[in-house]
């Protein structure tokens, strides 16, 4: 059937090309975007949960749960009014948010979703997704200086030095991958854990610390708690975004949770071995290596992050940087010295015949 | 409409050469410096994209990544903190034009020159290479087996810059408080509380 679709597109030439490439980046950002909706659901139930309360129950209430919350909120937020700050910086000001959602849309090019269910099969996969994940920032910074406002300034200040710091330990963890794997292509990441160990041989185990500065970098790069300073309640309102409403406020929401689902599958594709099954091959049905190991690695790291939030309370500004300059970026260099090691004298993954 | 389709990849060049072009002479003209910035941010883009249509995909990628991603971000951080004043900046525009267009017409000079002897000594620009061909791997090589030393000295080079540049604006003032992270790891709770034993005073008589 998809076969069959694809020749009848690219029988029409170049232009049944692009038609069909557009068809293939809907397919993958109306799920994303589908996915950042029910994600917010799942949020508000967890830290319900977690907080001995209910969270949603009235919009849509089936099992208990409100399911249709989420659509409720976004008929909200596009309803409202969208207020612009009379000195704001008109241009710039309505650029930010679609700077921070842009990135966070295109990272999802080289992400795959089972061998060989990939948009762009690329190369340099891995380097594009950290050039995609490193221009995040400018959505936050300009928000933060076209709102012509104290505390959005302050927000976006601390957000840029935050995720500038945690990108060169998260840089760094990524070496080590490349380095283990020896590929910046995603789906021979994949492949590269695909060894005699079973989950012993998915790169969590021998580059474990590297792959906990990872998901720790990840949820200090999507600025969420306990890393949040960038929004920080309590001190700064709610930081960069504080002078946004409506729909240009509903794009930063989109971008960040995003960026948090982005981080899961990365973290879920380089370190828990993709869509590889924990059981061997013996094991019927759960033995099989298929998308459905990849979705439950991803909902697990998504859980992560909710759960962080319910658990620790806020850093200290000063306390985030030491985290990060004084602790992860020693931790990663040294392990990557380490991996190099493995990989030379052949101890890392033995991989299947 | 065959004509669009079939130099697709030149259109492309020319839009991003074009585009290139024009915000490098905004980074110059504008007058806020935020949106110069901003504007030199939008010319790395557009060179990137042209390194991506020649299939230099790594030093496309890594533009972006260095450039984009940290330089500018920092440059920007620090534009948006200072109160600069263009206008006093900008008084020598004409007075110094001339010298500007000799450097950029000696420039340009050179380029021609070194494209137009390696055209002349045959060797001739560099055949695009194919589908499989990976340009990381090939950068990768070059350094670490032609110009390793040239890499490695650049390396010693830089880290001698950032301990420098540190050692150099690392200023210890006097009374300011700093948190000694150690200690405050160390310390127990009989360290900051001290509980005092002493007897109930029992239940004060209720009067009638």
């Amino acid at each position: 059937m998809i076969d069959w679709l694809r020749e009848l597109f690219l029988a029409w030439g170049p232009f049944g090309l692009l038609v069909w490439t557009l068809i293939k980046i809907l397919v993958i950002v109306l799920p994303v975007v589908l996915g950042v909706a029910f994600y917010v659901l799942f949020e508000r139930k967890v830290l319900g949960w977690m907080h001995a309360r209910h969270g949603p129950v009235f919009v849509g209430k089936v099992f208990g749960i409100g399911w249709i919350q989420p659509f409720a909120d976004v008929v909200k937020l596009l309803l409202k009014e969208v207020v612009r700050p009379t000195n704001a910086h008109g241009f710039l000001y309505f650029l930010a948010p679609l700077l921070a959602l842009a990135p966070a849309l295109a990272a999802w090019a080289v992400v795959p979703f089972d061998d060989g269910v990939v948009l762009a099969d690329v190369n340099a996969g891995l380097l594009y997704l950290l050039a995609m994940t490193s221009m995040g920032v400018y959505g936050i910074i300009l928000a933060g200086w076209a709102s012509n406002s104290k505390y959005a300034f302050l927000g976006a200040m601390r957000s840029a030095a935050q995720v500038v710091s945690y990108e060169i330990a998260m840089g760094f963890a990524l070496v080590g991958v490349l380095v283990a794997a020896g590929s910046l292509n995603l789906t021979t990441i994949v492949h590269a854990q695909n060894g005699a160990g079973g989950v012993l041989s998915w790169f969590w185990l021998p580059l474990l610390p590297l792959f906990l500065v990872y998901f720790i970098s990840g949820v200090a790069e999507t600025n969420r708690a306990p890393f949040d300073v960038a929004e920080g309640e309590s001190e700064i309102v709610a930081g960069f975004h504080v002078e946004y409403s409506g729909a240009a406020f509903a794009l930063f929401f989109l971008a960040e949770y995003a960026n948090m689902i982005l981080i899961s599958f990365l973290t879920s594709i380089l370190f828990m071995g993709g869509w590889l099954s924990p059981f061997p091959e013996t094991v019927p049905v759960l033995g099989a290596d298929g998308w459905w190991w990849l979705a439950v690695k991803v909902v697990f790291f998504m859980f992560s992050f909710l759960w962080l939030r319910a658990t620790f309370p806020r850093y200290r500004y000063d306390q985030i940087m030491r985290l990060g300059w004084k602790i992860f970026i020693p931790i990663t260099i040294v392990w990557i010295l380490v991996v190099a090691l493995m990989v030379h004298y052949g101890w890392l993954v033995q991989l299947k015949a | 409409m065959d004509l669009i389709v079939d130099n697709l990849e030149l259109i492309a060049f020319y839009a991003f050469a074009g585009l290139c072009l024009a915000s490098a002479l905004a980074v110059i003209s504008v007058r806020n410096s935020v949106h110069a910035a901003l504007f030199l941010v939008l010319t790395f883009f557009s060179a990137a994209c042209t390194w991506l249509l020649a299939r230099a995909e790594f030093l496309g990628i890594a533009l972006v990544l260095v450039y984009v991603g940290a330089v500018m971000v920092l440059f920007l951080f620090v534009v948006m903190m200072l109160d600069v004043r263009t206008e006093k900046l900008r008084e020598g525009f004409i007075r110094y034009l001339p010298v500007g267009i000799v450097v950029a017409v000696l420039m340009l000079m050179q380029m021609v020159v070194l494209i137009g002897v390696r055209r002349m000594s045959g060797i001739g620009l560099a055949d695009i290479p194919g589908k499989d061909f990976s340009n990381t791997e090939a950068v990768g090589m070059k350094l670490f087996t032609d110009h390793v030393f040239g890499f490695e000295i650049a390396a010693v080079i830089l880290t001698v810059a950032i301990i420098a540049a540190i050692a150099l604006t690392l200023r210890r003032r006097a009374g300011t408080k700093h948190q000694d992270i150690g200690e405050q790891v160390r310390v127990k709770a009989s360290d900051r509380v001290r509980i005092v034993k002493m007897p109930s005073e029992g239940k004060p008589e209720v009067r009638q």
